[in-house]
């Protein structure tokens, strides 16, 4: 009975999404008009964003962009199940070789400047090069620069997961508002203001601080329990 | 014609550390040699107009990933043929 229940239910989901492809219409002439004018267009005249790039990862396709961040979620939290328990405490042989002084007053002074980096990259997603995923790795370096430098540095793991998972859930809850005001899922509601502003794009630098955000404390996170792993 | 000159150095320099990545035993030494080869391809990257990918690249490919793999020499064995050795040795031994 069970088994008869399983194939209709997976015989109706194949069926479906057999169907949703077909309509697609792979090979058919309204894939030769290039999508790329459409794109190059709506994003000065309807987006009002200077960065195409930008515009296309996070508003034409922002669901792709929410499978990319949940991917690396998964991974982060794999690593962090297997190696959890082999892990040892902190300062203990957590340090590559113990480092000079001039490197521990050197990456003093500097690490302030590079989370100051990251932050910029990522809040200027929508205006210049750059953006969530890049502003997150710069963010990453700089507590890697920490943690290889000083021995008994140590990152809170509670605050590194609250924030990964509140700026996850703010980023499905910014797509679900779209439901509420357009129609669609990632929907941009938010009026899109002057071109060259920072305020301006609407969601898109929400989303994008939030997926910096993310992708700083996972790095982060991955960096510390790698580093702090038993050999 | 500067810029085709710059392009081609780049590239013979991208190549020779792959081959030197690949033909190294000492994996440390492998290792810095991937760094050096994303570090040339977020250079390119830049030249081809790609400012995002460069920054990722930058970001990712010299930094984490590097520093990731030498974490994993100092826990495993540096050089590529250490446990064939120690087999050998035992096998003569024997």
């Amino acid at each position: 009975m069970k088994k008869i229940i399983v194939i209709i239910l997976l015989g109706t989901l194949g069926f479906y999404t057999a169907h949703t492809f077909f309509d697609i219409g792979f090979g058919f002439p309204h894939f030769e008009h290039g999508i790329k004018d459409v794109y190059l267009q709506k994003t000065v005249s309807d987006l009002k964003v200077s960065n195409t790039v930008t515009s296309i990862v996070v508003n034409f396709r922002g669901f792709d962009t929410l499978g990319e961040v949940t991917v690396l979620f998964l991974a982060v939290t794999a690593l962090g199940g297997i190696l959890y328990k082999r892990r040892h405490e902190v300062g203990e042989r957590s340090v590559l070789f113990s480092a000079s002084s001039i490197v521990t007053s050197g990456s003093k002074l500097l690490f302030p400047a590079i989370i100051l980096l990251g932050v910029y990259v990522f809040i200027h997603g929508h205006l210049s090069p750059g953006g969530g995923f890049q502003g997150g790795t710069i963010i990453a370096t700089g507590f890697l620069l920490m943690l290889l430098t000083y021995e008994n540095y140590s990152v809170n793991h509670t605050v590194l997961s609250l924030v990964e998972s509140l700026a996850g859930i703010a980023f499905a809850g910014i797509g679900l508002l779209g439901f509420m005001h357009g129609g669609t899922f990632l929907q941009n509601f938010i009026e899109p203001g002057v071109l060259n502003n920072l305020f301006s794009g609407g969601v898109i630098p929400i989303i994008y601080i939030m997926v910096g955000f993310k992708v700083g404390a996972e790095l982060t996170g991955v960096i510390y329990t790698v580093l702090h792993e038993k050999g | 014609m500067i810029y085709f000159i710059l392009i081609s150095v780049l590239v013979v320099l991208i190549i020779g550390a792959a081959v030197y990545a690949i033909r190294q035993k000492d994996l440390l030494y492998a290792v810095i040699a991937t760094g050096i080869i994303s570090l040339i391809l977020s250079i390119l990257f830049y030249m081809l107009q790609a400012p995002d990918v460069a920054l990722t690249e930058a970001a990712i490919g010299v930094a984490l990933t590097t520093i990731i793999f030498i974490i994993t020499i100092r826990n495993t064995v540096r050089f590529e043929d250490e446990r064939d050795k120690k087999d050998k040795f035992k096998s003569a031994v024997k």
